[in-house]
């Protein structure tokens, strides 16, 4: 099968990327998704704050899901559900090694294999959007140690568990994070029947907003355990209890649950990324993306929680738009050599003949962990929704962030940093990066 | 099974305690005899014990000490498990091993090691130069001086073997009580009297095969050679995406206490580090500690520091069967009508074949009566394959158009279908819980430990006709 653009991934990036790919004209836009619905995550969150950015309104996972869903259909986009896409055979197989190899090229596409109840197919795209999200960490991820028990989960798990196949959940919950995951987290355990015993964090502070935390304490009565780090899980068949080490004088105590919920601490799904050969940023574990959303392979773009773990819904399907619109472009000219992205109807940049450009590469310096996306493309430096996003391992009330090249000040700013908490950063600085010069910083005073 | 009070059931011509990788191993090795056999274990599964987590290695016994039984054994078992591990579809691959030095004292023990291999049997080691060494293994860390191959060790699925051998036993109408904890013999005329946590059981000849427990049904016998001192292991399994960083099982240089940490790819498309190697009390306490997981970590940074730095999918700890003793503990005791098969440490799963036919002569020899069944010697199971290194269903366009089950992925990390978690649920030996499927499967077992697929999962094994029913009685049926 040959088509003009073959996105991974119908949450809403995927969505929204294909969406835009046919209102600007790209004829042939498949969407797949391994799940048996589209939607992404958002079809198992049941609460409200959903399409603020995105669609200017309010509304709840469940029907952001749907609304996708029927844009996607109504605008012409090809959706294939219950289809994985396993790999790039030109890769020789399906696990390469992460330096050299590349997805095959037949005539200036990207090869993809896909299962799927309708059999195993190789399909011929002229150009790849992997918008393949993020997922939680888990218990083992994270080396808690103790027994292997029933009842640890993460969030991602416990929200399909409760809202797409009505399991009851029954028994005292900790939830471990105190971030807007632990406090959804929270809220779905109540629904489902459990008694919610505490959210627990590593951190000084929770990572919330304060109306969130005020309300655990006052309508539902769950406190956050800050400076408490799980050090241990115990119970044989079920958990029986958490072990919680206060970071203060070091002392552990046992708390009996049933139930021990992780959550937040995203880790991109990277694995197709990898397997095509794509390099990774090392802060966001995603493929290093421009602004441009390419990736280092040609005719690959990345989008979404895929290159910013987590950000909300709305940004991701921003992320996405955005994409799309660099996508469009590469596949109207396409005769612009490889690795390279030329805006249709847009003139190289002088000195960069042929329109042969690099991305400068942005870094960031502790306590930043990453900024996304994490390179300026010459011919289009804006990024999507015309901010960056960062991400902090340190709390600061009012932090000066100082981005220079070459020494150079580009833009300073305020920012209120907390872990796990977005950062946004306006971009308009990255028209002035110097294509020719070194690599962009961004530090905290 | 025989309730208290009711009438007592008939003699059974042997009693196998322990449904391990060794128990399956003589039931099945039995199954093919005239005999009334009966195989009991305390867990839920086949394989619940120390079986299931180890380092899932299939060892040469180039290492073992010359002249004993294990090192007997081993070869043995090894080249029986080969063979049948073909036939069954259990998942095996000749990645061969690397025993690596890093010091000039650990290269001056290469002699030694090579000498006591071949007193052992094993004539194909050999030395490794540095250089030829990192071509091989290029992400291993600098300052290795040199290594030794042994090319013939290989990596096996530890769970579906076990599985291979109890399905054939079962076939062959070995009767299998899982849930079934003994809890005293007693000598009666002619047989042993056997009480457990499910009723009384009576057999002519018992085999002890309990593994951590097997000090304990020897006391019962009147034994007493032996105390099982459990040694607890953690491992820490890696992404599959840091398959491609190793090529060969990578062993350290052994010392007296340990044989140290190892890295190995397993057949699941993984890599392990570990083992930890702790004395603990509890024969239970398969728990995971801080300290263990962070000595793991820190050795391998110092192995493969690449390693180190992708995503870990799982941790665990199991326990191997450690006695006093430096060998296996195997007698027969023909006045006793009593076989004991305890202290099988860590290289069970590569003797158990061998074990089981040791055993079996043993107790021919002991007076228990071996007649071949007319015609119907038991041909190896064919398992669903859930290896890496071969064709799984979701790639086979085939296999898929006849049954669209098999490309409907339920596991996306694993890559499991629906089609293969209908099938465990259905086979002779379906599993009792999601342990029981993970082993059967791989599902749950990824990277995203149930994020994306457990809540499916447990609806599917929940559904009507799954696991659930009442699987003793369809084993027994």
């Amino acid at each position: 099968m040959n088509v003009d653009v073959l996105v991974a991934g119908a949450g809403p990036a995927g969505l929204a990327a294909a969406i835009e790919l046919r209102k600007l004209g790209v004829a042939d836009v498949v969407v797949v998704d391994r799940e048996h619905q589209a939607g992404g995550i958002p079809r198992h969150c049941a609460h409200s704050g959903y399409g603020i950015r995105d669609l200017h309104r309010l509304m709840t996972g469940p029907a952001y899901a749907q609304h996708y869903r029927g844009a996607a259909s109504a605008a012409g986009v090809t959706l294939r559900t219950g289809t994985t896409l396993t790999g790039w055979p030109a890769t020789g197989c399906e696990l390469a090694t992460d330096a050299g190899a590349a997805p095959a090229r037949q005539a200036g596409t990207i090869t993809a294999t896909l299962t799927s109840p309708a059999g195993v197919e190789n399909v011929h795209a002229g150009a790849v959007l992997l918008a393949t999200g993020c997922r939680e960490r888990p218990r083992a991820a994270r080396l808690v140690p103790g027994s292997r028990p029933a009842g640890v989960m993460t969030t991602g798990e416990l929200q399909q568990r409760v809202y797409l196949h009505g399991q009851r959940l029954a028994g005292r919950a900790v939830i471990v994070g105190a971030e807007h995951v632990s406090f959804s987290a929270m809220l779905t355990l109540l629904h489902a029947g459990a008694e919610v015993t505490a959210l627990v964090t590593d951190q000084p502070w929770h990572q919330s907003f304060a109306a969130f935390r005020l309300a655990a304490r006052l309508r539902w009565r769950v406190p956050v355990w800050t400076g408490t780090a799980v050090a241990g899980i115990a119970g044989r068949d079920g958990v029986s209890a958490v072990l919680l080490r206060d970071d203060r004088d070091g002392s552990v105590r046992s708390v009996p649950c049933e139930l021990v919920v992780f959550t937040g601490d995203w880790i991109p799904d990277h694995e197709l990324a990898r397997l095509a050969g794509a390099a990774l940023d090392p802060g966001t574990r995603g493929p290093a993306v421009d602004t441009t959303l390419s990736t280092s392979v040609p005719g690959m773009f990345a989008a979404g929680n895929l290159i910013h773990a987590a950000e909300t819904a709305d940004v991701a399907a921003l992320s996405g738009r955005h994409a799309a619109a660099h996508v469009a472009a590469y596949l109207a000219g396409q005769a612009a050599p490889a690795g390279q992205v030329a805006l249709a109807g847009q003139a190289a940049p002088a000195g960069q003949a042929g329109g042969r450009c690099v991305p400068v590469p942005v870094m960031v310096a502790g306590p930043l962990r990453w900024i996304s996306p994490n390179a300026i493309s010459p011919v289009s430096p804006q990024p999507p929704g015309g901010r960056f996003v960062l991400r902090s391992a340190a709390f600061a009330g009012r932090a000066r962030l100082q981005v220079r090249q070459d020494g150079r000040l580009l833009t300073s700013a305020h920012a209120r940093l907390v872990p796990g908490r977005s950062i946004r950063l306006d971009g308009r600085w990255a028209r002035h990066v110097d294509p020719a010069g070194g690599a962009v910083q961004v530090a905290v005073l | 099974m025989t309730a208290p009070g009711s009438p007592p059931e008939p003699v059974a011509d042997v009693l196998i305690v322990g449904a391990g990788v060794v128990g399956t191993a003589i039931a099945r090795t039995l199954a093919r005899y005239d005999l009334d056999c009966v195989i009991a274990d305390a867990g839920n599964d086949v394989g619940t014990g120390t079986t299931k987590a180890n380092t899932a290695i299939l060892h040469t016994g180039f290492d073992a000490v010359p002249g004993s039984l294990e090192s007997r054994l081993v070869r043995r078992g090894a080249e029986l498990l080969r063979d049948y591990a073909q036939q069954a579809g259990i998942p095996l691959e000749r990645t061969g091993a690397l025993l690596v030095a890093w010091s000039a004292d650990q290269h001056a023990e290469f002699a030694g090691i090579e000498d006591k291999a071949r007193h052992n049997g094993y004539l194909a080691i050999r030395y490794v130069p540095a250089a030829e060494l990192y071509a091989r293994e290029p992400h291993l860390a600098p300052g290795a001086l040199g290594a030794l191959e042994i090319p013939d060790e290989s990596i096996i699925c530890p769970w579906t073997t076990p599985l291979a051998y109890a399905t054939e036993a079962v076939r062959a109408g070995v009767r299998l009580r899982l849930r079934t904890r003994v809890l005293g013999v007693t000598a009666a005329d002619g047989w042993h009297e056997v009480s457990t946590n499910s009723g009384s059981m009576r057999c002519r000849w018992l085999v002890n095969a309990a593994g951590l427990e097997s000090d304990r049904i020897d006391a019962m016998l009147g034994g007493g050679g032996f105390t099982i001192a459990p040694r607890r292991g953690e491992l820490i399994v890696f992404d599959k995406l840091a398959r491609p960083l190793v090529g060969a099982i990578l062993l350290p240089v052994p010392t007296p206490q340990t044989k140290g940490v190892l890295v190995a790819p397993t057949v699941y498309g993984n890599v392990l580090l570990g083992p930890t190697a702790q004395d603990v009390f509890d024969r239970g306490d398969t728990a995971t500690t801080g300290t263990g997981l962070s000595s793991l970590l820190a050795a391998g940074r110092k192995i493969m520091p690449d390693l180190v730095r992708e995503e870990v999918t799982a941790t665990y700890a199991g326990l191997r069967a450690a006695t006093e003793h430096r060998d296996y503990q195997i007698r027969v005791d023909s006045s006793r009508r009593y076989a004991c098969v305890g202290g099988i440490r860590s290289t069970g799963l590569t003797a158990s074949l061998g074990i089981a036919e040791y055993v079996a002569d043993q107790l021919a020899e002991a007076g228990l009566e071996l007649r071949e069944r007319d015609g119907r010697r038991p041909k190896p199971p064919v398992l669903p394959y859930i290896g890496q290194a071969g064709r799984r269903p979701y790639q086979d366009g085939a296999r898929i158009a006849a049954d669209p089950a098999y490309g409907d992925i339920v596991c996306h990390c694993e890559r499991v279908s629906r089609g293969e978690i209908r099938d465990a649920l259905a086979s002779p030996l379906p599993p009792a819980d999601l342990d029981g499927l993970r082993r059967r499967t791989r599902a749950t077992n990824g990277r995203c430990q149930g994020f994306f697929c457990a809540a499916r999962v447990a609806s599917l094994m929940g559904a009507p006709g799954g696991a659930r029913a009442d699987r003793d009685a369809r084993v027994l049926a």
